[in-house]
């Protein structure tokens, strides 16, 4: 068999120091992980395994009302934590919207944040890829590539971030801790992911050895709780990654929106965040107009990596209909199709 | 080490009357459900080893080099069989023996023909070891430019299509159809390759006792595969030993033994020990057999009446480079419509594929979508209601043929289905309908059909001295629930309550069976059955109405009949005796009787036998987003007797989830420069979730058919695609007013179009 070390470190001292070394990586629930080394796609040389590592799978409130999340906490916990759902039922949308409800038991926070993507040139191994062979060539360029990217790619890579749970996280400021060599760090969300530019192959801000122990909500995200939501388009109801998709969060007062939130998936190698369409709603009254205008911001610098110049219409189209729905209000329950366009029909 | 099927002890299997027509439950669910029925993988004899597939990533070229030695040298590697080191072939995998003697790779040569191609296996003492050994080979290539898609070559006229249908057929004048028509419709559509997935992947267990084999693997047809693998080994057909007691489904690619399996056989024998070789998925996408992609035009004709002056179907199809099977595309608009001209032609396209194959509804299923499509066109081009243009085109006969149908109660079937669906209230037009939330709400329809077809299979019928019965017939359960609906058969043809019988199947040591496909099964093995049981029960009454101890004595010219156990005089209900008590008084252990079931060549010459039905979809679609999400599926279908109706609404459920998943979902996505495909995994090959079922509504239409067989079935096992895959099409297009025609339906067709 392929041999590669596997070690279980009882701390996460010993986990850096372990996961320091060339060639080693950290596996949690390997949802993503064990397909990519069954493909020959990944080949450690070592498995640092950080499933038992104490004390990281507990969510807690903290003094100034934000929340932590465990780094090993499993998506399906979370997105089934009441006070969790209730405080940022955009996250728990987009959580319940991935993957399947098998994966979601076994997958963890930290892993949802570390997973590849799922660009089918990065999973041919006999395809050229830069992510994986840095100067490689990038054969999705000229390849299959309805569903790539359309903001933020480079000639070197054209692929996407597949996670629906970053979307929301990022637009809601999330900050992720990360102990490291030389000590414990924090970054938010939004600077984790890169753009490939010339160097597709570096995906995050993380360097060797660091490792993700949590995830911190803050508190002022809970103002957006009324007015919440995750749309994704997708090409089947359930287990199946976003064409586009979209987390709106707003905070209306007297009539107008105060603030605004707002990111996409599925358009960029990283979850996109939305700036200048929240600044420009800021101060509006909700209404389809601004909206409109706010999704042309969002797309203003977007281009066809291949076959998908469609996916800068929807991006727009999605980014309205997010809008229009979070303006609507935040259901009081999770819809039993998290996501999907049809989670209003009555008995979906 | 195949399961006996015994009913005696189940509540659920208590019968009234006939077992024949009765709901029962699957009399294999259990073992299933309890992780008991063991598959051809759960078999592990004493020293079995694991051989692994090395395959080709380049779609067209040849093998320059392989390190063998690097595969040796992994802990655990106990052979690598390669064109140089394999055991000899009795018969070249390329020689063409018969049409169904599909060209396999055997490591015959360093030619690739396809991605996916098998070029080495590594056997070994663990799985691992041997999957290792497989990447250490790290084979070096001479490449070629790949042929993929339908552009990729010259396309030609094939010699035949499906199974030995010519290629093209006209009827009537399709000039003058033409001529006549006051409204032509010209619309051109596509359909992708699709891949089998079934859930179990293909496997075999290979045991060698010199020249005997032993094989545990998944099958639709053992005894075609004990010959071809006896031909191709240089032995005796009668010398291979098939345990084929479940399969995890089929669809077709499990009806010829595959390439892929002969190498499991071949590695057993290389190596001297008990092999186990099982296709990864990503595996099965290239030498198991395929639907080819097709491009349909389709040209029509009416007249202001709306009625049909022509049907011009003209299917492109991709084959493979190095084989003839050719998806009888076309064929759909043999029977379906009346029209004084039809003409249905076929043209081929060699591509860097494995020869595509028969799947679920060869030719039927993308013919029927391109077809059920084109009726809609018409029908709306003509201003006449969908089901209504259907009505006035209705055949009386088979079109083609002139011949008369054995039976057809479609026109049943569209008026049940119309009624339960609501389908008067449909508006006419596109685009008309909302639900309260705003999304577009379409209706849409297609006519189901599945030729009645029948293979030659055989039966042992026993009754021993205790009066219980046996019936043996070496058949195959797919997950259809062969195991229960011939049970049900059996019981009925040995007059025998369901607790008194044993069903014994799945192995190729009993009677052949034919092969399981064409929708077929039930109807040749329950004929074959049915005949085994009249034969045995006649050679009963001749014990008995003979003998003048006999309370049946004499009842020779008047008859008998079999029930609960006794023959009955039939002048004389009262006058009857058990079968165990005319065995006793014969001195008999047990009789026994053989029984065969085929087509009749003289029904089927003066009559058109088919299956039929109407199935009616619901979709509606986010006017801005595009996404789509079928919301009601109704299908009534008249298909012969219906054996079991549990298991029927079943299949045909099975088949209209597969005609949902044709219109919206199934694509293999082929890189059109490495004839790589992309998505060769059940993540990105999209089949629909639970979430994608709509709820459904399954009515089946009484039809006695007296031509087909005996027992009157027709068989359910593929028409639930045909139509269904149409009618969920026309329903985006009544919703959307967007008609897309390149399946399945991209997300992309309606964002442009709902601007």
């Amino acid at each position: 068999m392929m041999n590669f070390d596997y070690v279980r470190p009882a701390n996460v001292a010993d986990a850096i120091a372990a996961a320091s070394e060339k060639g080693a990586v950290y596996l949690a629930s390997g949802t993503n992980l064990l397909d990519l080394m069954k493909g020959g796609v990944s080949r450690p040389s070592r498995l640092v395994d950080v499933t038992r590592l104490p004390g990281l799978d507990r969510i807690e409130r903290l003094d100034d009302g934000g929340l932590r999340i465990g780094a090993l906490v499993r998506n399906a916990d979370l997105a089934h934590d009441a006070a969790f759902a209730r405080d940022y039922p955009a996250i728990a949308e987009a959580l319940l919207s991935g993957a399947s409800a098998q994966l979601r038991n076994a997958a963890t926070v930290g892993g949802n944040l570390m997973q590849r993507t799922r660009c089918g040139y990065f999973y041919d191994a006999a395809s050229a890829c830069n992510r994986r062979w840095p100067g490689a060539g990038c054969d999705a360029l000229e390849g299959e590539n309805r569903l790539h990217a359309v903001l933020g790619w480079s000639e070197g890579c054209i692929a996407t971030h597949p996670s629906d749970f970053c979307v929301p996280l990022v637009a809601l400021d999330a900050v992720v801790e990360i102990e490291g060599r030389s000590g414990r760090r924090e970054l938010p969300l939004e600077a984790l992911h890169r753009l490939p530019g010339d160097t597709p192959d570096r995906e995050t801000a993380l360097e060797p050895g660091d490792l993700i122990v949590a995830l911190r909500l803050p508190a002022e995200a809970q103002g957006f709780a009324a007015h919440a939501r995750y749309v994704k388009v997708r090409e089947r109801t359930s287990y199946a990654f976003a064409v586009v998709s979209a987390a709106a969060a707003l905070r209306i007062e007297d009539g107008k929106i105060r603030e605004a939130r707002l990111a996409l998936g599925g358009v960029a190698a990283k979850p996109w965040r939305a700036h200048a369409a929240e600044q420009l709603l800021a101060g509006t009254a909700p209404d389809a107009a601004v909206y409109r205008e706010a999704a042309r911001a969002t797309l203003a610098e977007a281009r066809p990596s291949g076959d998908n110049a469609f996916k800068i219409e929807l991006a727009q189209r999605i980014v309205v209909r997010a809008l229009t729905l979070a303006a609507a209000g935040t259901p009081a329950r999770i819809p039993a199709l998290p996501g999907s366009p049809f989670s209003s029909v009555a008995g979906a | 080490m195949t399961p006996e099927i015994n009913l005696t002890r189940d509540p659920a299997h208590l019968r009234h009357g006939s077992s024949i027509g009765q709901p029962l439950t699957r009399t294999d669910g259990v073992l299933k459900v309890t992780g008991k029925a063991r598959y051809a993988a759960d078999n592990h004899p004493p020293g079995m080893l694991y051989a692994v597939i090395a395959t080709s990533c380049i779609a067209r070229g040849r093998v320059k080099s392989l390190d063998v030695a690097a595969a040796k040298r992994h802990p655990g590697v106990v052979d690598v069989m390669t064109p140089a080191h394999k055991p000899e072939l009795a018969e070249d995998p390329d020689a063409k023996g018969n049409p169904f003697a599909f060209r396999m790779e055997l490591l015959q040569s360093d030619e690739v023909r396809y991605a996916n191609q098998a070029i080495a296996v590594v056997i070994a003492e663990t799985l691992e070891a041997a999957t290792e050994g497989a990447a250490l080979l790290s084979p070096r290539y001479q490449v070629e430019i790949a042929r993929v898609g339908l552009d990729a070559g010259e396309p030609y006229a094939p010699p035949v299509v499906g199974i030995g249908n010519p290629a093209e057929v006209v009827h009537g004048e399709i000039d003058a159809g033409f001529a006549a028509a006051s409204k032509l419709t010209d619309a051109t559509y596509e359909t992708p390759a699709q891949y089998h997935n079934a859930m179990e992947p293909h496997a075999i267990v290979a045991v060698w006792d010199g020249d005997k084999l032993f094989l545990d693997t998944p099958s639709q047809g053992m005894a075609i595969a004990q010959g071809r693998i006896g031909g191709l080994l240089g032995i005796p057909p009668g010398n291979i030993h098939i345990n084929s007691p479940f399969l995890g489904g089929g669809f077709g690619s499990k009806g010829l033994v595959s390439g892929p399996q002969m190498l499991g056989i071949m590695a057993a024998r290389l190596v001297g020990r008990p092999v186990n070789l099982v296709l990864r998925r990503s595996q099965m996408y290239g030498p198991v057999g395929h639907r080819a992609s097709t491009r349909q035009r389709l040209r029509l004709g009416a007249d202001d009446a709306g009625v049909l002056t022509v049907i011009d179907h003209h299917a492109r199809i991709t084959t493979s480079s190095f084989d003839d099977f050719y998806e009888p595309a076309a064929d759909a608009s043999h029977t379906l419509y009346a029209s004084p001209a039809i003409r249905t032609a076929h043209e081929a396209v060699r591509v860097d594929t494995g020869t595509p194959l028969f799947m679920r509804a060869p030719g039927e299923a993308t013919g029927s979508i391109a077809l059920e499509s084109a009726i809609d066109e018409m029908a709306f081009a003509c201003g006449i209601d969908p089901l209504d243009f259907r009505l006035r085109n209705y055949a009386e006969v088979e079109p083609t043929t002139g011949k008369p149908f054995s039976s057809k109660a479609l026109r049943q079937c569209y008026a049940r289905g119309a009624e339960r669906f609501g389908w008067a209230r449909r508006p006419l037009a596109p685009r008309q309908m909302r639900d309260e939330n705003g999304f577009l709400v379409g209706w849409g329809m297609g006519t189901a059909t599945f030729p009645a077809l029948m293979f030659q299979g055989n039966a042992r019928a026993v009754i021993r001295a205790d009066g219980s019965g046996v019936m043996e017939s070496g058949a195959h359960d797919m997950g259809q629930g062969a195991w229960t609906a011939l049970t049900q058969i059996s019981a009925d043809a040995l007059g025998l309550d369901l607790g008194e019988i044993t069903f014994r199947s799945g192995t190729s040591d009993l009677p052949d069976a034919g092969i399981a496909g064409g929708s077929a099964h039930t109807a040749t093995v329950g004929a074959a059955i049915h005949n085994a049981g009249a034969a045995v029960i006649a050679r009963l009454a001749e014990l008995a109405t003979p003998d003048e101890r006999s309370p049946l004595f004499g009842a020779g010219n008047a008859g008998v009949v079999a029930r609960q156990g006794r023959l009955h005089r039939r002048d004389d209900e009262t006058r009857s005796e058990s079968y165990a008590e005319i065995l006793a008084r014969a001195g008999l252990a047990e009789i026994d009787a053989s029984g065969t079931g085929a087509a009749d060549p003289a029904a089927q010459s003066h009559y058109a036998m088919h299956a039929h039905g109407a199935v009616f979809a619901e979709v509606k679609v986010d006017p801005e987003l595009g996404q789509i999400r079928a919301t009601r599926l109704v299908g009534a279908f008249a298909a012969g007797r219906i054996i079991n109706p549990r298991l029927v609404q079943s299949q045909l459920f099975g088949g209209m989830i597969w005609g949902l998943s044709f219109a919206l979902h199934e694509e293999a996505v082929m890189d059109h420069r490495s004839g790589r495909i992309l998505n060769a995994n059940l993540a990105e090959y999209h089949v629909p979730v639970n979430a994608d079922v709509p709820p459904m509504d399954v009515i089946t239409v009484d039809e006695h058919d007296p031509h087909v067989n005996a027992l009157g079935i027709k068989g359910v096992g593929e028409i639930g695609i045909t139509g269904s895959a149409g009618a969920v099409a026309n329903a985006v297009w009544h919703a959307t007013g967007i008609r897309v025609r390149r399946f399945p339906i991209r997300i992309e067709e309606l964002v442009t179009g709902l601007s």
